[in-house]
């Protein structure tokens, strides 16, 4: 076990990142697949959309699919090393999800006009539940990567 | 290139005329591996159904029924240049014919060739950047200025676009991915912020086509095009995604536990 603490506390920042990544990945799997695919909420393409939001949508998918692939491949190799935390990745997810559903419910779609996430409705309380749910998932991410640093500090200290 | 049915008669040597290069291709490569395979070991099996599959999806956007109906559909354009621009390069290059060239070479015809491999412009034109702006780049100027309904008019103009969608990105998939010979590698983070860029600079390209159509493109099939750019487009990146990936796990094994376990 002492092996897995010392592991685990030398890749503290690559179980972080792998979870981060995946996070994104998976939030934006999750809005390509439900939202556009199955529910026709959000629009491939509105006519209101403005030549930075189709830039910013642009990268922000490319990231996704990289961001997915690559976070599966970081896990792997933290397994080979002996390395995984599940605590500290679950963390990384959260903050990634979290943090990239916050950026796209206020940044993307209020600022930018990408699109909406949904049309032809009153729109206020969609935008409210999807941000503070993206709130709650950042946070909690933010406390267990704390929560998880402290630990490490706790177990290299007795180790 | 008149596609009527009073031409008919003349039409299919023309075909055949056109389908003449990628036989040359296949059978030149079947024949390298035959000859090398005399005083090398053998030339793996899965390497010839890659270059016949990448040469025979080179094939499918320039003869053929897909290349026919491209003249008068955008949809269609838009299948044609997948499978020339994404798919055929990303097989070929797993049948590494610069690989399988060199073996089959003398060595000193073999130098000579890695000296042009190695020479500057070579190796300016196999850089990460330069090959996506060439690439990416390359499909800008096509699809939001006059040239795409140019080509779609001269005939000599048509065939040096697609001989540039196709070389842009044979050479921009041997710039990210290392499986045939490389002159000079490139770091992972480097490739992976131009691999992000790219597949960003595609994406935005596609919805752009979607919201402004091309010169003389009806707005349904400059649609149908673009939403076949920005999915069709996803499928293959994918693929690339994962092997770049898959080379860096395969770069950054640990090498310390080798020596603990007997």
């Amino acid at each position: 076990m002492s092996t897995n603490h010392a592991s685990r506390s030398a890749y503290l920042g690559r179980n972080l990142l792998s979870g981060c990544l995946l996070g994104l990945g998976f939030v934006a799997f999750i809005d390509e697949a439900v939202f556009h695919q199955l529910l026709h909420w959000h629009h491939f393409y509105d006519k209101s959309t403005p030549d930075i939001g189709l830039v910013s949508d642009g990268i922000f998918h490319a990231f996704s699919w990289f961001s997915t692939v690559a976070g599966a491949f970081l896990v792997s190799d933290l397994r080979r090393r002996n390395a995984w935390w599940p605590k500290r990745w679950f963390g990384g997810f959260l903050i990634g999800g979290g943090g990239f559903n916050l950026f796209d419910g206020t940044v993307q779609h209020k600022l930018m006009r990408i699109h909406q996430i949904r049309y032809n409705v009153e729109i206020a309380p969609y935008d409210w539940v999807w941000n503070i749910l993206a709130a709650i998932m950042l946070i909690a991410g933010l406390i267990i990567v704390f929560r998880t640093g402290r630990e490490s500090k706790v177990m290299e200290g007795t180790a | 290139m008149n596609h009527n049915h009073v031409h008919h008669a003349s039409e299919l040597p023309n075909e055949l005329l056109l389908a003449l290069p990628f036989v040359l291709a296949i059978l030149i490569y079947l024949l390298l591996g035959l000859v090398s395979n005399q005083c090398h070991k053998q030339w793996p099996i899965y390497r010839y159904i890659f270059w016949v599959s990448g040469v025979l999806s080179a094939a499918v956007a320039l003869i053929g029924p897909i290349a026919d109906t491209a003249h008068i559909n955008f949809t269609a354009h838009m299948v044609g240049h997948l499978f020339l621009g994404m798919l055929a390069p990303l097989l070929l290059v797993h049948a590494a014919p610069m690989t399988l060239l060199m073996r089959t070479l003398s060595v000193g015809h073999a130098r000579k060739l890695s000296r042009v491999l190695k020479s500057f412009p070579v190796r300016i034109y196999c850089h990460p950047v330069v090959a996506s702006i060439l690439n990416i780049g390359g499909l800008w100027v096509l699809y939001t200025t006059e040239l795409y309904s140019a080509m779609q008019h001269h005939v000599l103009l048509h065939m040096v676009v697609h001989f540039h969608v196709f070389l842009a990105g044979y050479l921009y998939t041997i710039s990210i991915i290392y499986i045939d010979l490389t002159a000079h590698r490139y770091s992972f983070s480097l490739r992976a912020i131009v691999l992000i860029l790219s597949l960003a600079a595609h994406g935005i390209l596609s919805k752009y086509i979607y919201a402004y159509p091309p010169g003389g493109v009806p707005i349904e099939q400059a649609h149908m095009g673009g939403m076949i750019m920005y999915y069709g487009g996803d499928i293959i990146e994918i693929c690339l995604i994962f092997l770049f990936c898959q080379q860096w796990y395969k770069a950054a094994r640990p090498r310390t536990s080798v020596s603990i376990s007997h």
